[in-house]
């Protein structure tokens, strides 16, 4: 019990009190009614555009306490920003009610994310007696969709996807009841009210409706069928994840040769026979976002997966069902399935049915869908365990739109994110929110969701003037479409954008030695930067050192084959030599004319542009270990050597991290461990042991060139940081060395995460953008 | 060749070189201009400037590259090609054996394109101030085609045909200049296309829209239509007409042959209905032609996709340098 201080309960007070934050659709209201009245205050509380509003009136004491557990109090998934409260003369009123909204007010409420099934909702879905039984959209104040049926705000049922469905006697009767767990439930609907199951044939024909759509849908998945479904925030492609036909066949059909698929299973339980979970994950698992968790495989499988799952992976994504429609369907099944986007390979989910219908008929053979519109497309979130704390790798469902707090943030800016991994950032009005994953530019659909997203971003909040930040690489389709979106178009510098998300996530001011390694940058230079160690305060920004730069063999052919970078990188090493030399295995992966032709490109430049990136530095040992020569999606080579480090029993020593000084800059050389490594693995010492060594050789460069700049505040970006071993080693190793280590959690540290740095920077250098 | 010899080189290089080579197409190169009959109707008119390096490829020179050049540019006016200009920007020290070949070449390039050089000039520069030599075309034709063909012309369902395989020219120029030493060496498409053109427009094939696949390949010229015309279009990867070696090539090189330069080949956007003909005709010539694409009812405007068995890819006019986006 906290100790109240001593007031005069005789002393009558009113206050109105504006309340901001994600205090929308999350039963805030029905909350603070239920305080209210249990201190038998009067007034009302209503949604405003900032936010909520409310005005109590009553005994000091009872307004006091009452304001002491707004905060203690404060239901799950809300989440209050800020309070501003007034004084006002009190008026005598008595009882109090929960107001219209006051769509007049500044539009910049939070919009809450998605919210998985809450335990109540889910203890009534398999209640035989209850009439929402088997009903596969129950929702309440605690749970259901959000962003993703949000049309305007505030949020109120009239400007959701579910004004298409009138609410029933029934339903209408919870809504208005204080003491109902559905009052004012925007999503509130039951089977007489509400969206329905329907399935679908490949040529759009309905086969079944309600319960038997959903039997016959399981029925089919049993028979290894691949079932399109229509999930929160777009479709998911299902199958059953124990039948390696009909995963092979997945693949085949999506495109998707190797890229490890996520996995749905029914319960905590189930999770547990198929993988390792420790608190901080199962936490995870079963949080309102409920997101893909990479967890690790139990040699003692319960239910042995399908080897096409995940190939040559020792993790599988997990999620537990979101919806109470996934957890029904999981219910029947009793088995695990893959879940994987409705999409073929690196093209946004299709969102609707026609359109489903139309872009997947090749690739499922029914499609289990409803009537309630997505407004907001909205993938599923992936996270992985990194030092401790679940991190974000993907933004997405349950997670989005994420709002984080930037003081700085005052003239308004739309960030359009990076090329492959896009996601947009919305700055203003001291705060920063990240919109959810768009995926990969390359794809003709992926621009039409981006600039769909542009719209939604903007509308969504009302915020549709201000500068568009972009990346300042020249080919980005963002960057070419920035100039479309605002006439100020304000070019961010990629590695700055990283390390300025890592602080606006941390709230952190400079000075920050930023340790921004990742796959590909636009550099300053007119090279391919990505190996980089910044030194930033405020927008300004020195490149203090970066790796010893290579080249890559036939550019982005060489980021699909990590020969080709290895190449590159032993031809800096060795020199024409290395054509000769007997030691290197890796030249065999090469036929006689393709090494003659690869031996022009490096001595006349020929499509091999010069790189510092580490995330390639990666790929050139994943191919020289023999771990993996090319790849068919991100991140592939990279992931193969941390795995093979994490499976490591030894540590193979490497040489220490030499650093040569070039003009005003300092190079990290990389040669010296290089060698040791190519030629440890020519001597035939365990690719475990070097990889481990490899690892332990980045983390020491990290450290020594943060003893070098003397910056205090160390931040580590860029996507090389979604490998755990590097970060959790460079963060001991720097804290060891009394450095405070900063890095995004929330945010992704991939290019999922720039807009957030983008929006930032651009904040920071509005004044001159806008002159 | 020397520098700065003022009329009585120009008078030489004219007696022995150029009068000799383009005996069959030229009038009288003695005079400052051509005095020419003007046609009825429209002329469409045309020039371009050269800067190939090396001057000799496989396939062709320099020259022939600034004949058909300038006849392909009026061809994809919808004209029939008359008469062209040439003139030669050439070092100090240029060897007399490389002009005359290029020389001769432009006078054979000319006559198998049925124009005649009507006008030339010479200037030779001192040495090391040009890159041995550069040549400027222009050229004038007849507008025959019977409507316009330019990309406002362009509508939804209209097919998109090239006229052969893709990429040979840039790469044997490539080739060439790096040494790549490519066995056998691939061979430039370096060609006239008014023929094929004619013959387009005498079997009555409405012709949308015409463009020459030359520097940045297909791709850019789709890209540049589509954003031009304001529309959509979709090209399916499997249609695409590219030679082995010359998908061999690029994919050692990292080089997509949707960018590589072409000098013989074009793309003609024709409604759905004349496709068929089209390609018939275009077959005679070159049996690689091939309907590749679509242009779309729906889609974002100005955008071109690539359909592969991967998914569909959108492709983009390529920045100032090939600088990998992948993250
Ligand atoms: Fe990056
Ligand atoms: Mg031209
Ligand atoms: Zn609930
Ligand atoms: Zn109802």
């Amino acid at each position: 019990m906290e100790s109240v201080p001593c007031l005069d309960v005789q002393n009558v007070q009113r206050i109105r009190l504006d309340v901001s934050g994600a205090v929308q659709g999350v039963g805030f209201r029905p909350f603070v009614y239920r305080l209210a009245v249990e201190e038998g205050l009067g007034g009302f509380v209503r949604n405003a555009g900032g936010g909520v509003a409310l005005e109590v009136e009553g005994p000091a004491g009872a307004v006091e306490r009452f304001q002491i557990r707004l905060r203690r109090e404060t239901p799950g998934p809300a989440n209050i920003q800020g309070i501003v409260r007034q004084r006002l003369e009190p008026d005598g009123q008595q009882g109090f009610t929960i107001g219209y909204s006051d769509i007049g007010g500044a539009p910049s409420a939070s919009i809450l994310p998605d919210l998985a099934m809450c335990a109540a909702c889910r203890a009534e879905l398999f209640d035989p007696v209850n009439r929402r039984y088997r009903y596969p959209f129950i929702t309440c104040t605690h749970c259901g969709p959000r962003y993703s049926i949000i049309e305007a705000i505030p949020y109120d049922r009239a400007r959701t996807a579910m004004r298409h469905f009138a609410m029933c006697p029934a339903c209408q009767a919870e809504y208005g009841d204080p003491a109902s767990r559905r009052f004012h439930a925007e999503t509130n609907a039951c089977p007489d009210c509400g969206p329905q199951l329907a399935l679908q044939g490949r040529d759009g024909e309905v086969l079944a409706r309600r319960d038997e759509a959903l039997a016959r849908a399981v029925q089919a998945l049993r028979e290894g069928a691949i079932v399109a479904l229509k999930g929160l925030g777009g479709f998911q492609l299902l199958t059953d994840a124990r039948n390696e036909t009909a995963v092979a066949l997945l693949r085949q059909r999506k495109g998707r040769p190797a890229k490890p698929f996520a996995v749905m299973v029914g319960s905590l339980g189930d999770a547990l026979g198929l993988v390792h979970v420790s608190d901080a994950e199962r936490e995870a698992l079963m949080s309102p976002a409920a997101p893909i968790v990479l967890l690790r495989s139990r040699d003692d499988c319960a239910t042995p997966l399908a080897p096409s799952v995940a190939p040559g992976n020792p993790d599988i994504g997990l999620m537990l069902p979101a919806t109470p429609l996934h957890g029904l369907l999981m219910e029947a099944l009793g088995f695990p399935v893959v879940a994987t986007s409705g999409n073929r390979s690196g093209e946004p989910m299709a969102v609707d049915g026609d359109e489903a219908l139309a872009r997947l008929p090749g690739i499922a053979d029914l499609f289990l869908t409803h009537n309630r519109p997505i407004v907001n497309p909205v993938d599923d979130t992936v996270t992985r365990m990194i030092a401790g704390r679940v991190t974000a790798l993907r933004c997405a469902r349950g997670m989005a739109p994420l709002v984080l707090a930037n003081p700085k943030q005052t003239r308004p800016v739309l960030a359009l994110g990076g090329h492959m991994k896009n996601a947009l950032a919305l700055g203003w009005d001291g705060q920063i929110v990240l919109g959810p994953h768009i995926g990969d530019m390359a794809h003709t659909e992926t621009r039409a969701a981006f600039t769909r997203s542009v719209e939604i971003m903007r509308s969504l909040y009302g915020v549709r003037s201000g500068a568009a930040a972009c990346d300042a690489h020249p080919g980005y389709h963002t960057t070419r479409a920035a100039s479309a979106i605002s006439d100020r178009v304000c070019p961010v510098p990629h590695h700055l954008a990283h390390v300025l998300s890592v602080m606006a996530e941390n709230g952190l001011e400079g000075p920050v030695l930023g340790a921004v390694w990742d796959g590909t940058g636009f550099g300053e230079d007119g090279t391919v930067w990505g190996g980089e160690f910044l030194a930033v305060e405020g927008a300004a920004c020195r490149r203090v050192a970066h790796l010893l730069p290579f080249r890559l063999p036939g550019g982005e052919a060489a980021v699909r084959e990590p020969r080709r970078t290895a190449i590159g990188v032993l031809h800096t090493l060795y020199g024409d030599a290395l054509w000769d030399r007997e030691d290197v295995a890796l030249l065999a992966a090469f036929a006689p004319g393709e090494q003659s032709m690869l031996r022009n490109m490096l001595a006349r430049g020929i499509n091999a542009p010069l790189t510092s990136s580490a995330g390639r530095l990666f790929d050139a040992v994943a191919a020289v270990l023999g771990l993996c020569q090319r790849t068919t999606f991100d991140g592939e080579a990279a992931m193969a050597v941390e795995f093979a480090a994490r499976a490591a029993s030894a540590v193979h020593a490497l040489p220490s991290p030499v650093m040569m000084p070039e003009g005003d800059t300092l190079q990290l050389d990389w040669r010296p461990m290089l060698a040791a490594i190519a030629e440890a693995a020519a001597r035939g010492v365990s690719v475990a042991s070097l990889a481990a060594g490899f690892h332990h050789w980045l983390a020491d460069s990290i450290l020594e060139m943060a003893r070098h700049a003397g910056i205090a505040q160390v931040a580590l970006g860029g996507g090389c940081f979604q490998n755990a071993l590097l970060t959790e080693r460079a963060m001991a190793r720097l804290q060891e060395g009394g450095f405070r280590v900063y890095r995004n959690i929330r945010v992704p540290p991939n290019d999922g995460g720039l807009a957030v740095g983008q929006a930032a920077y651009a904040a920071r250098r509005m004044d001159e953008v806008m002159d | 060749l020397a520098h700065g010899s003022g009329g009585l080189l120009t008078h030489r290089l004219i007696e022995e070189i150029f009068r000799p080579a383009f005996a069959q197409s030229c009038d009288d190169l003695t005079h400052d201009g051509a005095v020419l009959g003007v046609p009825d109707g429209q002329i469409a008119f045309t020039t371009d400037s050269y800067v190939v390096q090396p001057l000799f490829f496989p396939g062709g020179d320099i020259g022939s590259l600034a004949v058909n050049g300038a006849v392909n540019d009026l061809a994809m006016c919808g004209a029939r090609p008359l008469w062209l200009s040439a003139g030669f920007v050439i070092e100090e020290g240029f060897g007399i054996g490389d002009l005359q070949r290029i020389v001769h070449s432009m006078g054979a390039a000319a006559k198998a394109a049925g124009v005649r050089l009507v006008t030339g000039d010479t200037k030779v520069v001192e040495r090391g101030k040009g890159d041995g030599l550069y040549i400027n075309t222009s050229g004038i034709g007849t507008v025959v085609a019977p409507a316009p063909v330019n990309p406002a012309q362009v509508r939804p369902g209209d097919r998109i045909i090239v006229s052969g395989d893709l990429g040979r020219h840039g790469m044997a120029v490539m080739a060439a200049r790096e040494d790549l030493g490519l066995e056998p060496p691939i061979v430039s498409d370096c060609a006239p296309v008014s023929e094929q053109v004619l013959r387009l427009i005498e079997a009555d094939i409405p012709l949308h829209c015409l463009r020459d696949l030359t520097r940045g390949g297909l791709a850019t010229a789709l890209v540049e239509i589509a954003d031009t015309a304001g529309v959509a279009m979709q090209i399916e990867q499997g249609d695409i007409p590219i030679s082995p070696p010359v998908r061999g090539a690029c994919e050692i090189l990292g080089l997509d042959p949707l960018y590589v330069a072409n000098e013989g080949r074009f793309a003609a956007l024709v409604p759905p209905e004349a496709a068929v003909l089209a390609l018939s005709i275009l077959r005679e010539f070159d049996i690689s032609a091939a309907i590749v694409g679509r242009v779309e009812e729906t889609g974002l405007p100005g955008s071109v996709a690539l359909r592969t068995l991967g998914g569909s890819y959108a492709l983009d006019l390529l920045a100032c340098e090939q600088l990998p986006r992948i993250c």
